[in-house]
């Protein structure tokens, strides 16, 4: 009896080595035939979309033995280090400028979105259990500090049928500069024209009024804390803490809540728009469909159009291809919204486009 | 004639016994010299880099980096005197709180604890200096913040009425210069202590007994015989602790509020340079950003360098004052 009970787990462990090594080997060889050694591919950028993008270089390394390595350094990081050459691809969750494209080494790049994020606002009002509603308007007035308090007329028109308190409102905005940042400016700058005046966008911006805290944690910690507080996180994050979020206005005027949905749908409405040949550096923000999230936006992946090394340029364009298609279904366990459908094939074959024979 | 071989041997011997011990000796002597060196080189390097990089945002902007207080990335406007401020006054904060603290910690410590007590918490100030910063900074958050906003605050500015200075005005939200300087505090504390002990022991046992025989009490001799012995380490000490805040930038960070205003309250947030450089420069992809972040940089080297260079003098004049 006792020997079975050594024996049992012994060989449990021997079937999954085994099982494993089959794995690897079938792995290593595919990448073995096509390359002739295991190259992998580098990439850098932004944190944003780090938690999807792993889980799809797990998925795809324990798919096709390639394996790629990415470092969440930051978007400005992902530029910087793509422009220089130092990495495969990038990843940013703003657009690159035309100045930065044109610094860029290594020729023509290309913008492929991934998924979408979205940023909702969150408060901390003890005894308000609906959602709040806002305006692109009201929300711009908070966070310049024009309405300072929360029983503010133009926030209890609103919100009819809501006790506010004359409590004073405490603004909290990210410290560090964020992707998350750049699409809460874009959306104000875009919806209000006093904002993009006064204030603009940006990943730093210059509040007007407020506490700066770090990161989605450190806002989101400071709002919870503080009762009169309002601020803004990512929507992922916003879910998965249970945080309270209030429903904006969109083109249509409707009030919509912060959904998966919603994103994808704001991609949908942005996308009819497009021309045939964008370069898909565009902004979703305040995005026309009544279904519609109005502060979404894409997050992308930064591609050279020449791929200097073919082999592992035809490595990227599989596993981008592989991400349009199969990657994008897992975005919703992660809450980002995948794709429109019909764009994720508009994108994949823009795929086609990269010139993969090395030469410039 | 058969005895000068070995005699020939006997002298090679020694000679080359010598020479081995010269070589091992230079050999030796170029090895730590080389160790010695690579400090000085380090810190050459560091600033060389930093100055090359920072270079672009002084030539361009000048002395305004100092004196401005407008940092606004998209306009292209950095003026880092809120951060600059912010880096002196929450370390003078720090300072102000921690050096009594430390001080009367070593005073015990050295002269009244009974033994099986100096051990222990001796153990347990050390202990401080090895709590890493972003612990520090969640403490801050969670256990700091609130008490400083439902308590502390409240009790300085309407209890105490101190409201009616500027340094303890406005509303209490909780991050806070005020917050930042008491986190820098408890950080700083376990150097200031550590040394202070340190020299308070190493103070001989004549200078007591001399100062009890004149009929001091304990107190008069800590004051008058033990403390001014001690008084250049103590600085020396202090000091340490002062290159700790002065840098500290996680910690800080996530307590001080960011926000780049200069105001008088203790009570408003406020910004220092570390925690600017931290929050900003991994998304600089703007050239001039990234200058500016750097110039920053430089700044705040040198001002680490001219508290060391203050400390230096201070610990001088003091010990050439008890010498003379």
């Amino acid at each position: 009896m006792k020997a079975l009970k050594l024996i049992v787990p012994m060989v449990l462990a021997l079937a999954c080595a085994k099982g494993d090594a089959n794995n690897s080997g079938t792995a290593s060889s595919s990448s073995n035939t096509a390359s002739g050694q295991s190259v992998d591919l580098t990439g850098a950028g932004a944190t944003f979309p780090y938690p999807i993008y792993s889980k799809w270089f797990s998925d795809y390394a324990q798919k096709t033995g390639v394996r790629i390595n990415y470092q969440s350094i930051g978007s400005g990081g992902g530029i910087r280090q793509l422009s220089e050459e130092t990495v495969d691809f990038g990843a940013s969750d703003s657009p690159m400028s035309d100045a930065e494209l044109a610094g860029a080494k290594g020729g023509t790049v290309l913008h492929f979105p991934t998924v979408l994020g979205a940023d909702v606002i969150t408060y901390n009002l003890p005894g308000v259990t609906t959602a709040l509603k806002f305006t692109p308007a009201v929300i711009a007035d908070i966070f310049s500090g024009r309405i300072k308090k929360w029983n503010d007329a133009r926030i209890a028109s609103l919100n009819a049928g809501i006790a506010l308190p004359a409590q004073d409102i405490l603004v909290v905005h990210r410290s560090d500069g964020s992707g998350t940042t750049y699409i809460f400016t874009d959306y104000l700058s875009t919806a209000v024209p006093s904002w993009k005046a006064s204030v603009g966008k940006g990943k730093d911006v210059k509040w007007p009024v407020g506490l700066g805290a770090k990161g989605n944690e450190g806002v989101s910690g400071q709002v919870k804390q503080t009762p009169g507080s309002i601020g803004y996180v990512e929507l992922a994050y916003a879910k998965q803490n249970g945080l309270p979020i209030a429903a904006i206005r969109n083109q249509s005027g409707q009030f919509v809540a912060a959904s998966v949905e919603a994103v994808t749908a704001a991609a949908a409405g942005a996308a009819k728009a497009l021309p045939a040949n964008t370069d898909y550096r565009i902004s979703i923000v305040d995005a026309p469909g009544a279904g519609s999230y109005p502060i979404s936006s894409f997050t992308w992946i930064l591609v050279y159009q020449n791929q200097r090394d073919p082999v592992k340029g035809k490595k990227l364009v599989d596993f981008l291809n592989w991400a349009l298609t199969d990657g994008e279904k897992e975005a919703v366990t992660l809450d980002y919204a995948p794709l429109p459908a019909d764009m994720a094939t508009t994108v994949k074959a823009r795929l086609a486009t990269i010139n993969l024979s090395g030469a410039k | 004639m058969t005895s000068l071989p070995v005699e020939w041997l006997e002298k090679d011997r020694r000679k080359l016994r010598v020479d081995a011990s010269a070589f091992s000796d230079k050999a030796y002597e170029i090895v730590t010299a080389a160790c010695a060196l690579v400090v000085p080189t380090l810190v050459v390097a560091i600033a060389v880099a930093i100055f090359v990089a920072a270079w672009p945002a002084f030539s361009k902007l000048g002395f305004s980096i100092i004196t401005s207080s407008d940092w606004d990335v998209a306009a292209g406007h950095f003026g880092a005197a809120p951060a600059l401020f912010g880096t002196l006054v929450s370390s003078a904060v720090a300072l102000i709180i921690a050096t009594p603290l430390a001080i009367g910690i070593a005073v015990f410590l050295s002269e009244f604890s009974p033994l099986w007590l100096r051990q222990p918490i001796g153990f347990l100030v050390d202990l401080l200096a090895a709590v890493p910063s972003v612990v520090y900074g969640l403490w801050g958050i969670f256990v700091l913040i609130p008490i400083l906003r439902q308590h502390v605050m409240p009790f300085l500015r309407d209890t105490l009425h101190l409201g009616a200075t500027p340094l303890f005005t406005g509303p209490a939200y909780g991050p806070s210069m005020l917050a930042a300087g008491i986190i820098l505090a408890i950080m700083a504390l376990p150097y200031i202590s550590s040394v202070s002990r340190e020299v308070l022991m190493a103070v001989p046992r004549s200078q007591r007994e001399a100062a009890l025989a004149l009929g001091a009490t304990r107190w008069e001799m800590i004051r008058d015989a033990v403390i001014p012995y001690a008084k250049s380490g103590i600085i020396g000490g202090i000091m340490l602790g002062l290159g700790r805040a002065l840098g500290e930038t996680m910690a800080v960070t996530m307590v001080i509020g960011n926000r780049a205003e200069i105001s008088a309250s203790l009570f408003a947030p406020g910004y220092t340079m570390a925690s600017l450089i931290a929050n900003q420069f991994s998304e600089a992809t703007n050239d001039l950003h990234l200058s500016a972040l750097m110039a920053v940089g430089a700044i705040l080297f040198v001002i680490t360098l001219i508290v060391n260079a203050i400390a230096r003098w201070l610990v001088w004049t003091v010990s050439r004052n008890r010498a003379a």
